[in-house]
């Protein structure tokens, strides 16, 4: 597969890797935080981390939008599906993740819900076509990345006339969230967690450009490299950090220049912005009320916006006890570090939503990692 | 027996017939549709004495029997449908002990309004598939179920077999040392199946492996009866079969990720599904475990038979107190290769 | 988060905006509504089966450079003399 398996390559992955112990300061710890679930799925999937030096650290953030969703909202789907008699249709992502009282919708689908697998919006959109008596819920998920293709969906459902089809907008944007990590007052005091540099998301990047993260970079002093989500990408972006770093520098530099520009997808960019509007503040799963990181469908739309058509409460429902996701897609505790972690949280049955995204660091650690952990405690008490 | 023409006024209405509840009733609508379509199309003797069992010597040894439920959705797939796959799958559980299969029961489950024509083509191509294997379908069973109780057709097969003396396969033998065989590229049923699904819609031209293996596995035994494990990775892929294996024996694993054959159309479906091959499920593949002294000489007897051209030596059993399944992968690193979790759904992140 | 894949785009239908992809041996029936100037032949990046981008071959082999040349900058330090010119 071209653009795939080039960058994939064991014998230039060797040479990055040696070109990387070449240039690390032995003398110091890089604390690199990747962002994205993308990341860290490479990461652990092609054991990125045993071709990095010992001082060379990921930091593994709230790059997931399954895991960063509210269990509230979560409800609000489920509800949906059960008391509306709606076709409910979402990503498979979604399908196992617990609300409340341990309740999914792959759960409430097997109790008789109509809820439904999509892999695009234009199956949803086939669907209403297909059910004109249903009501047709599209519970949309998703960082920049995702939101264009719901923002087509939305319109073509309009110039179609279709009236059955409505969307339940949980679209999040991410440069809000990275800053509300770098404000949190964790990051900031010197000595808990540090992460002194910042690997960009790569598809979001893809949409919204590079320019975005210019700001923080300039703001927060830290270097951020923009990476693609090849092992291959990521190890030569922490190179790249690792240069930054190196020489004292905090800029925005890209490193997947195959697909990312400064300004990102303008046609895709100009689609959103007719169809969403930001909402005032939101709610981030591990990162609580986060100002402006959300969006909503305007009121030009309002007649495909779920919200609207429906009543869809407000819920305030709180994760289970012990679940450190919170801190852990702040990038503050690592998955080992939650009593629950592999006893009574497993992938098989999710406490809390870190552990059921693949892309979720607890699973990551699960399926991937988890043999690691001798030595890594080993290094910790060291 | 001239009389049979004279019970059954009219042949079934193959064409355009529908299964109703008289076709489970016990009654003679019952009996005419097994006479004309499960007889007529498994025809053998002891089908045709027409008993609710059959009866047959066995040769001496170790009887080994195993029976398997099929429901598959979509019932017609790019190389086979429910029919051959029940009996591949069956008959593969049997020759996973290193057994000769003898003979093959089946249990119908047909939901109301399932469609005649559908039936037989299903019945045909298991008949074919029993005949390929010279393994005869001895008996059966047909129970009609209300429309919207079941998923058009579940078919059940239990076979037996005898195991060669000498021979002593299981799932607690592997040792630390012995070497992991797979006996060919792994991931096609699966993404076979997955192409065929409605609202998953992307072309291939993969086909399902489904097969039968056991003259495969004769062949294998006679070469060294002393094989240690056999398995087939079917629900759960190679990656959890592995797992099975390594917590039945107490061991760990050592993969190479690059040894195990995948082929380029079920990694592209993969990546596109952001699925792994590793957990997609074979109908037509084994795993096998051997002391690594008898390695070259297995994987020179599966590659000379045509559902073994592509084996390959994938690993190696080592000793690991936690029982993990490790790969190092095709990039240079290493990872563990985990149960499978859940069901494997498309992802979008 | 985020899974996309680089796929070829083997045919384009203007009239729905959409097309089909080749990713290796298997071809997918995907959306074009989010970019602009697409031909037959161009690798796009595929998400929730829409085009989110074109894939730059020039771009991609620039950065593929990149990966030898940071074994170069290697080899520079290691030669006798720390790689002076
Ligand atoms: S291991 Fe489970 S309970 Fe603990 S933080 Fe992760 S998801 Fe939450």
């Amino acid at each position: 597969m071209k653009y795939v398996d080039e960058f994939r390559r064991q014998d230039l992955a060797k040479k990055v890797s040696r070109a990387i112990h070449n240039e690390v300061d032995r003398g110091r710890r890089y604390n690199l935080m990747e962002f994205c679930g993308g990341h860290t799925h490479a990461i652990f999937r092609y054991g990125v981390q045993d071709l990095m030096p010992d001082n060379v650290r990921f930091v593994h953030g709230p790059g997931c939008p399954v895991c960063v969703l509210p269990v509230g909202r979560i409800d609000n789907a489920i509800q949906l599906a059960q008391q509306h008699d709606v076709i409910l249709c979402t990503y498979g992502d979604m399908l196992r993740v617990p609300g409340s009282g341990r309740k999914s919708l792959l759960k409430i689908k097997a109790e008789g819900a109509d809820v439904r697998m999509v892999y695009s919006t234009q199956d949803a959109l086939k669907i209403a076509r297909d059910n004109p008596g249903r009501e047709v819920v599209f519970f949309a998920i998703g960082f920049e990345t995702t939101t264009p293709p719901t923002a087509v969906a939305i319109r073509q459902a309009q110039a179609e006339g279709l009236k059955n089809f409505s969307v339940f907008c949980n679209h999040v944007l991410t440069p809000a969230a990275i800053q509300n990590i770098l404000e949190s007052p964790e990051v900031r005091e010197i000595g808990s967690v540090l992460i002194d540099g910042f690997f960009g998301p790569s598809h979001v990047s893809s949409v919204i450009g590079s320019q975005p993260y210019e700001f923080f970079a300039e703001e927060f002093q830290r270097p951020v490299v923009i990476a693609g989500f090849e092992p291959l990408d990521v190890m030569q972006s922490a190179l790249m950090l690792i240069r930054q770093l190196n020489e004292g520098r905090h800029d925005v530099e890209n490193e997947y220049t195959r697909v990312v520009s400064r300004d990102g997808n303008r046609k895709a960019k100009a689609l959103v912005a007719e169809v969403f509007e930001l909402r005032r503040s939101f709610e981030w799963r591990g990162l609580g009320l986060v100002p402006y990181s959300a969006l909503r469908i305007k009121s030009a739309y309002a007649g495909f916006d779920t919200e609207k058509r429906f009543d869809v409460p407000a819920i305030q429902a709180s994760d289970v006890k012990g679940c450190e996701c919170p801190s852990i897609l702040r990038g503050v505790k690592k998955p080992t570090d939650c009593k629950l972690f592999g006893t009574v949280c497993t992938p098989e049955n999710p406490m809390g939503s870190c552990m059921v995204s693949s892309e979720g660091a607890c699973a990551a650690y699960w399926t991937y990692g988890r043999f690691r952990d001798q030595a890594t405690a080993r290094e910790a008490s060291a | 027996m001239s009389v049979k023409a004279k019970r059954f006024p009219q042949r079934l209405n193959i064409r355009s017939g529908t299964i109703d509840m008289t076709h489970g009733s016990g009654g003679r609508a019952m009996a005419q549709l097994i006479e004309e379509l499960f007889v007529t199309h498994f025809d053998n003797d002891l089908l045709r004495q027409a008993n609710d069992q059959a009866a047959f010597d066995v040769p001496a040894g170790r009887l080994v029997m195993s029976t398997d439920g099929h429901v598959i959705s979509p019932l017609f797939f790019p190389g086979g449908d429910i029919g051959s796959l029940s009996v591949h799958g069956t008959l593969n559980d049997v020759a996973m002990a290193g057994a000769r299969p003898l003979y093959l029961s089946s249990g119908f489950i047909l939901e109301e309004g399932f469609p005649l024509a559908d039936l037989e083509r299903i019945v045909i191509s298991m008949a074919a598939a029993a005949k390929r294997a010279g393994v005869p379908v001895v008996t059966g069973d047909t129970k009609v179920v209300e429309r919207g109780k079941g998923d058009g057709v579940f078919i059940t097969t239990t076979g037996v077999g005898i195991v060669p003396k000498g021979v002593n396969i299981s799932g607690d033998r592997a040792r630390p040392g012995d070497a992991i065989l797979v006996s060919g590229s792994i991931g096609d049923h699966g993404v076979a199946i997955m192409s065929s699904r409605e609202n998953l819609t992307f072309e291939t031209t993969i086909e399902s492996d489904s097969a039968a293996l056991h003259k495969l596995v004769a062949s294998m035994v006679e070469a060294v009866p002393d094989i240690h494990c056999l398995r087939d990775p079917t629900r759960g892929g190679l990656a959890t079969t592995l797992n099975e294996l390594a917590l039945q024996s107490g061991v760990g694993m050592q993969l190479t990720e690059d040894a195990i054959p995948v082929r380029p159309a079920v990694s592209a479906a993969c990546e596109l599904l952001g699925l792994d091959p590793l957990y997609i499920a074979n109908e037509g593949k084994l795993i096998c475990i051997c002391a690594p002294a008898d390695a070259q000489r297995l994987l020179a007897v599966m590659r000379a038979d045509p559902l073994g051209a592509e084996a390959a030596i994938i690993g190696e059993v080592i000793e690991d107190a936690h029982g993990f399944v490790r790969m190092q992968t095709g990039f240079g690193g290493s990872r563990v290769v985990d149960w499978l979790t859940g069901e494997q759904l498309p992802r979008i992140c | 988060m985020c899974l996309a894949i680089p796929a070829q785009v083997v045919e384009i239908d203007d009239v729905s905006d959409s097309g089909t992809v080749a990713l290796g041996p298997v071809r997918k029936r995907i959306s074009l509504a989010l970019v602009d100037d697409v031909s037959v032949g161009d690798f796009v990046l595929i998400h929730v089966g829409y085009a989110l981008n074109k894939i730059s071959p020039e771009e991609a082999e620039r950065t593929l450079a990149l990966f030898g040349e940071a074994e170069l900058v290697e080899e520079l330090a290691a030669a006798p003399g720390g790689g002076a010119t």
